[in-house]
């Protein structure tokens, strides 16, 4: 059992290694990333949010529903400390 | 932690400073717009505050301005609050969380109400984040089932 649990992790691994070959390389200016994304950010966020600082509006916008998720996060974390931590009275 | 350790020099610092520590906390929160901030950060200087009273004073002191019940209801009108404002822009025909159909209730342009959208959750991160550090810090510090 444990060898079919070591081929299996050793093929996932490999698989993803595989993978990450067609990844662009860090910072390529002509990946999608830096060709769609980035410009128009920058080009339009104060345009479009009136908000000066691009990290703001990104993460509260234009990814705003991610930082809704990162918020329950913390809050799930929060409720899941209390349910191990805490001594209810029995 | 739970009996008190008087202390003039540290008691006196920490009750000069700790007010200090939660208007630069929101100072941080609101300021989020234009300088590195938001609700995270501020979220986090503002519990951090609460935790110092902790550890000058005793955790009843702490207990006595924030309680455990009460903590635990913050960190869930945050989130209320994060949601809320993305619902309240689908009932004006928006999509969630867009926040430029705000502007009819709010005196300001669609621009304007974005901005304003995004100091509203802003606030909601932030108290999330206080009341979260400060449950955790609670549950960590009290005496095991004698203080429930």
């Amino acid at each position: 059992m444990k060898l079919i649990a070591l081929i299996a992790v050793s093929l996932t691994g490999a698989i993803l290694i595989y993978g990450t070959a067609d990844m662009p390389d860090w910072g390529d200016p002509g990946s999608a990333a830096s060709l769609h994304v980035s410009p128009r950010y920058i080009e339009k966020s104060v345009e479009e949010t009136s908000v000066p600082n691009i990290v703001t509006s990104v993460l509260a916008d234009y990814r705003g529903y991610d930082t809704l998720g990162e918020t329950t996060v913390i809050f799930t974390a929060g409720i899941a400390c209390i349910l191990l931590i805490r001594r209810f009275k029995r | 932690m739970t009996s008190r350790f008087d202390d003039v020099i540290i008691q006196t610092v920490c009750r000069i400073l700790i007010p200090f520590i939660q208007i630069f906390g929101l100072y941080v929160i609101a300021h989020g717009h234009s300088s590195p901030g938001g609700g995270f950060q501020g979220g986090v200087i503002l519990g951090a505050s609460f935790i110092l009273l902790c550890l000058s004073y005793d955790i009843k002191e702490m207990k006595r301005r924030l309680s455990r019940k009460r903590a635990i209801l913050f960190s869930a009108l945050g989130v209320i609050i994060y949601a809320g404002i993305g619902l309240l822009c689908l009932l004006f025909d928006g999509n969630y969380l867009d926040y430029g159909r705000l502007h009819r209730i709010l005196p300001v342009d669609p621009v304007g109400a974005r901005s304003m959208g995004i100091l509203g959750i802003e606030i909601g991160v932030g108290i999330t984040v206080m009341a979260v550090m400060v449950t955790i810090f609670i549950d960590l510090a009290s005496e095991e089932g004698k203080r429930n």
